[in-house]
């Protein structure tokens, strides 16, 4: 073999050691970046029982506004870790939990007690006072949270914002 | 002189750009109408001038964001200022930028061999919107927090990953402090680092491919001829691209400017509204102008096709635009022979002018304070009998005025209320306001049927003078009818 060649050759060895070599450093930073950016993903389910306060501040036959702050939270949340939900006291311990999320969109929706109505302030979904839809485009009732009457306090499974594809 | 030579000697400035920077263009591009890009390059550079400005302030912290916000307008000298520069900046790149892609649209710039400055420009567009977007969600107020939750709930749509979507979007469960932090991060970095990439790429490409020629009628692109005749053409009747070529971008870039500063010295910044705290939930969220025809869009389709649209649209209308200079690679480029051109561009305006315009008082939107804060006028219950004015009450609490107005006040959700009685009977509006339908949601479990009498009484009396209300047509015509007439609204008589 000739020297030029066996330059030649050597060189093709080099280049391709350093492309491999290139490869496996690539891929392994890509891996831990993928995995730091999809973080949120790692965790199947953000759910947590959270208490809503004592069961005499939502009186029988009444629909009240309750807030709970996040159980999934960072220190620089501030207030938006603080989430609202509709409670509804049908008596008798028998209650509805609702999200305050639209179900068309996620827009807040406001209970008018006169006329037992739940509406919607952006796209003008309106709702029954047991959730269920009754006018405008949202596609389905309000999404309602599991609850617990846990000796004189309601407590709530939540945890992550609802939507279609994760109703509560 | 001998510094910049020292200096030129090893940089070759003049060897390697000032070709290009004197190349000769056609003489018929020097017209007004090849202003907007330049004029969006330059608002695009106002916008990374002021930007850094404000981050130089501005907290992306979830917590303290909106009172940095509040800062800059009050506290921080000039802040106002520069918030108030990056907003009419965004507005006029965005509109600038509309502009320039109508023209070349018209022109036929996208047509051989400039397929893909076209396919450039279209993805700067949607990373400029991209930044119209994300801006929205710095200025961190309610309509922020809520923008981002329709933002999420389109994206919760998606089949099978839709909650990893969200998830991946928000950095989390709920919209909080790391939403905020991800959208600092696309909005200073990721997409401006790709935009301005992408700038670049396009620039090169106008200067290697040339500037589109006046397109005269007649003159055809042809794959064959077409570079060659280009040649011929700025050999012939060309000028140099600076100074000749650009002295009127260089008026245009310096009018723009001054109407930033003008609009941002009148107008100030906009917002931010109200804190984004979640559980205020009075709060009426509306998206900046660019995105209202979208706002409308969503609250006019039928639910059945909205999530089809919402995953299919935006794929349909990037691709049509992508493959547009494939469909439409050679022939005529003027304005004058594409009538089909001028309809699609005409067609686009409307639609987007109307569903925008629908936005900015969007009638679908029930007025929530309509029904406490729109009186009844007292004309229409001036005669009125205890009952009817019962019902005129009964109107009111139930808060049938948030979606029907009366004397021109009240939501638009429902029609208006003030000739009801010539188009429903009482019988027809017991049925409607117990039933529902029409997508008026139905009341009768929400009313007592003293409650249900009373108000068909007080609506059964509004109709204008002069004009019978509506009748049984299957029953003969009654005396009574008459006397009933005889309620017309007072002031007439």
């Amino acid at each position: 073999m000739s020297d030029e060649s066996q330059a030649s050759s050597r060189r093709k060895f080099l280049m391709r050691m350093g492309i491999a070599i290139n490869v496996v450093a690539a891929s392994l930073i890509a891996v831990p970046v993928i995995g730091y950016v999809a973080a949120a993903l790692r965790k199947r389910s953000y759910q947590a029982w959270v208490s809503l306060g004592p069961m005499s501040s939502f009186p029988a036959g009444e629909t009240r506004l309750a807030t709970y702050r996040n159980p999934f939270t960072v220190p620089w949340d501030g207030r938006t870790a603080d989430v609202a939900c509709w409670v509804r006291n049908m008596g008798a311990s028998r209650m509805q939990v609702f999200a305050v999320n639209c179900a068309h969109l996620g827009c807040p929706v406001r209970w008018f007690p006169e006329s037992r109505l739940f509406m919607c302030p952006c796209h003008g979904g309106v709702y029954y006072e047991d959730g269920s839809r009754a006018s405008g485009p949202p596609p389905r009732g309000l999404f309602e949270y599991e609850y617990e009457v846990r000796g004189d306090e309601l407590w709530v499974r939540g945890g992550q914002m609802p939507t279609l594809a994760n109703p509560v | 002189m001998a510094v910049l030579d020292w200096v030129d000697f090893r940089v070759k400035f003049r060897e390697s750009f000032l070709p290009s920077i004197v190349h000769p263009i056609p003489k018929s591009t020097a017209s007004w109408f090849y202003v907007f890009g330049s004029a969006t390059l330059v608002c695009l550079i106002l916008q990374l001038v002021t930007g850094i400005c404000l981050a130089l302030v501005y907290v992306p912290s979830a917590g303290e964001a909106w009172q940095s916000l509040e800062y800059l307008n009050y506290q921080q000298p000039l802040g106002w200022f520069l918030r108030a520069m990056h907003y009419w900046g965004s507005n006029f790149m965005v509109a600038l930028m509309t502009i320039h892609l109508v023209q070349v649209f018209l022109f036929g710039a996208f047509k051989y061999p400039r397929e893909l400055t076209w396919l450039v420009g279209c993805v700067l567009f949607i990373l400029t919107l991209g930044m119209a977007f994300t801006g929205q969600v710095m200025r961190f107020d309610q309509d922020a927090y809520w923008g981002l939750g329709i933002g999420a709930s389109m994206a919760a749509r998606f089949p099978l990953i839709g909650q990893q979507v969200v998830q991946l979007m928000l950095g989390g469960p709920i919209i909080a402090g790391e939403t905020l932090s991800r959208f600092f991060a696309l909005h200073v970095f990721v997409i401006p680092g790709t935009l301005l990439a992408m700038v670049g790429l396009h620039l090169l490409l106008v200067i290697k491919v040339g500037i589109n020629e006046w397109p005269m009628p007649g003159r055809l692109v042809t794959r064959e001829r077409y570079v060659k005749e280009y040649h011929e053409l700025v050999e012939r009747d060309g000028e140099p691209f600076v100074p000749q070529g650009v002295t009127r971008d260089v008026v245009f870039a310096g009018i723009v400017m001054l109407a930033i500063v003008a609009c941002a010295a009148f107008f100030g910044p906009k917002g931010p509204s109200g804190i984004p705290d979640p559980t205020l939930i009075e709060t009426n969220p509306r998206p900046d102008f660019y995105f209202l025809p979208l706002f409308s869009a969503f609250a006019l389709l039928p639910p059945y096709m909205e999530t089809a649209l919402i995953l299919t649209a935006p794929v349909v209308l990037i691709l049509a635009a992508f493959l547009l200079p494939f469909y439409s690679n050679t022939g005529e480029k003027s304005w004058k022979r594409r009538p089909g051109a001028w309809v699609l561009v005409v067609m686009v305006f409307l639609f987007l002018g109307v569903l925008g315009w629908l936005g900015t008082y969007s009638p679908w939107s029930p007025d929530m304070t309509a029904w406490s804060g729109a009186p009844v006028p007292e004309q229409l219950v001036q005669t009125s009998t205890p009952l009817e004015l019962q019902g005129a009450l009964v109107v009111q609490a139930k808060q049938c005025r948030n979606c029907h107005s009366i004397g021109g006040e009240g939501g638009l959700r429902g029609p208006a209320l003030d000739d009801v009685a010539t188009r429903l009977t009482r019988d027809q509006l017991i049925r409607q306001v117990l039933q529902g339908g029409g997508n008026m949601p139905a009341y009768g479990k929400n009313l007592s049927p003293a409650e249900v009498t009373a108000m068909v009484a007080f609506l059964g009396r509004l109709h204008p003078a002069g004009e019978l209300p509506a009748r049984d047509s299957s029953a003969p015509a009654q005396p009574a009818r008459a006397a009933d007439a005889g309620h017309a609204r007072p002031g007439a008589g």
